[in-house]
């Protein structure tokens, strides 16, 4: 029979993980909850359809940072999903080990840089040359935001898969390439959404690097060579503005930007396990 | 596959559609000063309304970000709350070939905000004291150079605790501007500029982080715009002007300290410590930026004509939010102001 | 054709046995090169980006040499700026978060992993990966609003325990350096739970089922076995929570007090070289001021490559393999 002092140790080490789950969900509960309070309850449909108006007209909303936030991600996204996924590839699967160390090192080295650098970096790559705020630079620094983590995570989660598998399939005649696509890359297939996810949810409220290059509009914004607004920079603006009615505003929009990033996982989940039998 | 490819060509034709839809319109880009933001919004949304042919799109990056933007060349125009330096003027003038223009356009303040347990009334505060508490020099509650501007009052002898902007700002540019002019220990030890380096305090980011943690911290003063102290139903003191009166800020009094200066012809001026009476002594103009050559036609007469709607018009909704008109005398000579932009 | 490789997984495809048009219908050189550009490309990048941070920072390089480093003023009218209070207030904010952050984020992900039923841990996590979609601002409101009054309703309690060292000392206006570290807890947390549960999922069964075999308690399988076995990618995840401690902008800036000064004491205000970029760029005008600024990016860069180093060394002392 198992010692008490080890029956004991597994009783409170145990629960101890629960309580710490349980402030990890409760200060999520609690911010969602705050959000949908303040935000929530006065969101109204003008929101996602009327242009901002100036203070104190009533009626005013965020359709045009709703657009632009949808456009600066999608750009985000297919310049850093497909960098930084087949970097994490080329690091899981045919790294050596010291230019891979300096791959990695270097990844964790950009993730840290400050949003506002990045921004400014943008700034002076895209925007001085072009002589006007875009779009496109917006979207340019926030896909480099992306890259690093979407490496790192991809790299983590193609390791997890059990190298037996591989092996299986080296096994059966598969070349190199067609045991990545065909075998490692759909077992890690979860991970993987899972790491492009929590990439997009963190990208898609930076305020900071957007400041300088996407610049915002109180209009629409037409095509990618224009200064667009998005939902972050709105929030910052109206957050910190005098006025009831903004700040009011800028909970909305908060609360609408989880909602948003709750929608895209949810429907990503629901594409993935449609189609793919390891559902998680 | 066919169903994520799918949902990527939709998004991509949405996108695209959104593009086309919104037409061939090339907003005029601005951006600076975060103060006047809200006014420059109505502002630009009526005018807006009005000649719907150009939107003026701004955004408030700050007023270095605005004069770091009209120099590069990025924005069509700029705003600052602070007036340009001779240097940055010249820089201007090399990096893009022509002069620069200041425009005055609202009035407005910083005002002292505290939350001192027991005291609800506006309290009296002399050059003298603000200097003295943000320098460090004045440390409680019950000073003499305190009790004695606000005799009947009960001031605790508690530790004042000092708010101040983190954030380079406009805002900051005054009230710094005001201290330089009453205190020479101030205008050595620290100067004036959007930043400096402040002798004590916490500092909170915007005026929303600086009211927060007036809000929340007992005995503790600093400033804020008076928009929004007057939007945020906050307390605010009195100063005491150059004529010896206690003054509380306020649109009338605003508008009295600009009225008390004679306007230069290129409109940089500081109104801080006005003389005369009935002027509030912590009170700025804020500009907008204007190139004096400007090459597109069209801009040019869609930012012209702006200027002679906001003298006009837009002068008239200010109060509604606030903000303190310009003084008649001024408004003329901006008038003829506008014919420079070539 | 005969497949080029065999087990090997880390070597290139071999030239000998096969042609060229075999091997690229095969596609592992495809597969190789491709892969290969992109890795290089976050070299590149990250490259230009020194480049340009170096570039720009030019003046005030010059001016004040390695003595930046250890100054501690910052004084944009006079001209002198000095990086060391910045350093000071990154430094402490990240250690504080990550103290905090692992424990917590491990323990939930051994919780969510090992323990609750499936179907309630996909939600459950689902819903914590929400957390990393709430926008910086956001978090810097909730801060100011909530977090701040909350700790100062419990400082009294925190002082009785731990007044007497000097970690705890000296008066407690709220906004400090205590307050950003209890943000940066909450903004990190949910890398290191939702990556970390992923990893500790992975593990396969045989090796939980062969230490329960043995007579192992579930805590004892866990910590000894599963934990071990998942250790690289945990590490991972912390990597990942460490970078976002050290890079964050605005939610830092909102509850630190933004005060240039070093204090022994976390009850004091401080400032981070991210928060004093984001607070002083937009207003900087001068090419020795925003220079300056520049000159803390690069500071903030060199910071990270050491402690990502001092991190790595501290990883590969502890593990066998180190394929970090």
């Amino acid at each position: 029979m198992l010692s008490l002092r080890r029956r004991t140790v597994n009783a409170v080490m145990l629960s101890l993980t629960g309580v710490c789950t349980v402030l990890a969900v409760g200060t999520l509960l609690f911010i969602l909850g705050y959000l949908f309070l303040h935000g929530g309850t006065s969101l109204t449909l003008d929101f996602f359809t009327k242009l901002p108006k100036p203070v104190g007209e009533p009626g005013g909303g965020m359709a045009n940072a709703l657009l632009g936030s949808a456009k600066l991600l999608l750009l985000a996204s297919c310049i850093g999903v497909p960098i930084g996924f087949l970097g994490g590839v080329y690091l899981a699967e045919f790294g050596g080990s010291s230019f891979s160390f300096v791959v990695r090192y270097t990844t964790d080295l950009l993730n840290g840089v400050p949003s506002i650098v990045i921004g400014i970096f943008a700034y002076t790559l895209i925007v001085l040359p072009q002589g006007h705020f875009s779009t496109l630079a917006g979207g340019l620094a926030l896909g480099v935001m992306m890259i690093p983590i979407a490496i790192r995570s991809s790299e983590d989660f193609l390791r997890a898969v059990p190298v037996s598998l591989r092996e299986g399939a080296m096994a059966l005649g598969a070349s190199k390439a067609k045991t990545i696509l065909t075998v490692v890359i759909p077992a890690a297939k979860a991970g993987l959404l899972t790491g492009i996810m929590l990439n997009l949810a963190r990208v898609a409220g930076e305020t900071a690097p957007l400041i300088f290059t996407a610049f915002g509009n109180r209009y629409w914004s037409p095509g990618w060579e224009q200064p667009t607004a998005a939902l972050p920079v709105m929030i910052y603006t109206y957050a910190i503005s005098p006025y009831p009615d903004w700040k009011q505003q800028a909970w909305s929009a908060g609360f609408v930007l989880l909602m948003l990033v709750l929608a895209i996982n949810v429907f990503a989940r629901m594409v993935l396990s449609k189609r793919g039998h390891a559902a998680r | 596959m066919t169903r994520r490819v799918f949902i990527v060509n939709a998004a991509l034709v949405a996108t695209l559609i959104g593009g086309v839809a919104c037409g061939q319109q090339v907003p005029i880009n601005a951006a600076g000063a975060t103060f006047p933001y809200p006014m420059y919004s109505k502002w630009f949304d009526e005018y807006h309304k009005k000649f719907p042919q150009i939107p003026i799109n701004y955004a408030s990056i700050g007023s270095g970000g605005g004069i770091a933007q009209v120099t590069a060349g990025t924005v069509d125009f700029g705003a600052s709350d602070g007036p340009m330096t001779d240097m940055q003027m010249k820089q201007f003038q090399d990096k893009r070939g022509s002069a620069i223009l200041h425009f005055p356009t609202v009035l407005g303040a910083d005002v002292p905000t505290y939350n001192i347990p027991g005291v609800a009334t506006a309290l009296n505060f002399t050059p003298e004291a603000l200097a003295g508490i943000f320098l460090g020099k004045i440390t409680k509650w019950d000073d003499p150079e305190l009790t004695k501007a606000n005799p009947g009052v009960k001031l605790p002898s508690s530790n004042i605790v000092v708010v101040h902007r983190s954030d380079g700002s406009g805002t900051t540019y005054v009230w710094v501007d005001y201290l330089c002019k009453v205190s020479k220990e101030w205008e050595t030890k620290v100067g004036r500029g959007t930043s400096v380096n402040w002798p004590v305090g916490l500092g909170g980011k915007g005026n929303e982080g600086v009211s927060g943690s007036i809000q929340q911290t007992a005995n503790s003063i600093g400033y804020v715009e008076l928009i929004y102290a007057v939007q945020n139903k906050m307390t605010y003191g009195k100063v005491k002007n150059a004529s010896g009166e206690f003054i509380q800020a306020s649109l009338a009094s605003v508008t009295a300290a600009a009225a008390g200066i004679p306007m230069p012809d290129d409109f940089r001026i500081s109104i801080t410590n006005a003389p005369g009476k009935g002027a509030y002594p912590i009170s700025s103009f804020t500009w907008l930026l204007i190139p004096s050559k400007i090459a597109d036609p069209t801009k040019k007469k869609a930012i012209k004509d702006f200027l002679a709607w906001m003298l006009a018009d837009g002068q008239k909704m200010t109060e509604a939010l606030s903000y303190a008109p310009l003084p008649q005398a001024v408004v003329a000579k901006e008038v003829k102001a506008i014919d420079k932009i070539q | 054709m005969a497949a080029s490789s065999t087990t090997n997984f880390s070597a290139r495809p071999s030239g000998r046995a096969s042609t060229f048009w075999q091997r690229l219908r095969s596609g592992d050189d495809i597969a190789y090169v491709i892969t290969l550009t992109c890795a290089l490309t976050i070299l590149a990048i990250t490259a230009l980006l020194v480049f340009e941070l170096y570039k720009n920072s030019a003046v005030p390089r010059h001016q004040f040499g390695w003595s930046f480093l250890v100054t501690t003023t910052w004084d944009p009218v006079a001209g002198q700026f000095g990086a060391l209070p910045f350093i000071y207030g990154t430094v402490v904010t990240s250690a504080l978060a990550l103290l905090m952050a692992i424990p917590l984020g491990v323990g939930a992900a051994i919780f969510l992993a090992e323990l609750a039923p499936l179907r309630i841990s996909n939600a459950l996590t689902f819903l914590i990966e929400l957390l990393a979609a709430v926008p910086s601002v956001i978090f810097g409101l909730l801060g100011i609003f909530v977090l701040v009054p909350a700790l100062v309703s419990i400082e009294p309690a925190i002082r009785s325990v731990l007044g007497w060292t000097p970690l705890f000392s000296g008066p407690f206006y709220g906004v400090s350096i205590f307050s950003a570290g209890v943000v940066l807890t909450v903004m990190i947390i949910p890398f290191i739970i939702s990556i970390s549960r992923e990893v500790i999922l992975a593990v396969p069964a045989e090796q939980r089922d062969g230490a329960l075999a043995l007579g192992a308690t579930k805590w004892e399988t866990t910590w000894n076995v599963v934990i071990p076995f998942a250790k690289k990618g945990i590490m991972g995840s912390i990597f990942l929570a460490l970078a976002r401690s050290l890079g964050e902008t605005m939610a830092v800036t909102m509850v630190i007090g933004n005060e240039p000064k070093i204090n022994q004491s976390l009850f004091a205000p401080g400032y981070s070289i991210a928060a004093v970029i984001a607070n002083e760029f937009a207003e900087a005008t001068g090419d020795l001021y925003l220079g300056a600024l520049i000159e803390l990016g690069l500071v903030l860069f060199g910071l990270t490559i050491i402690i990502n180093g001092l991190a790595r060394v501290l990883v590969l002392t502890t593990t066998k393999k180190g394929a970090i």
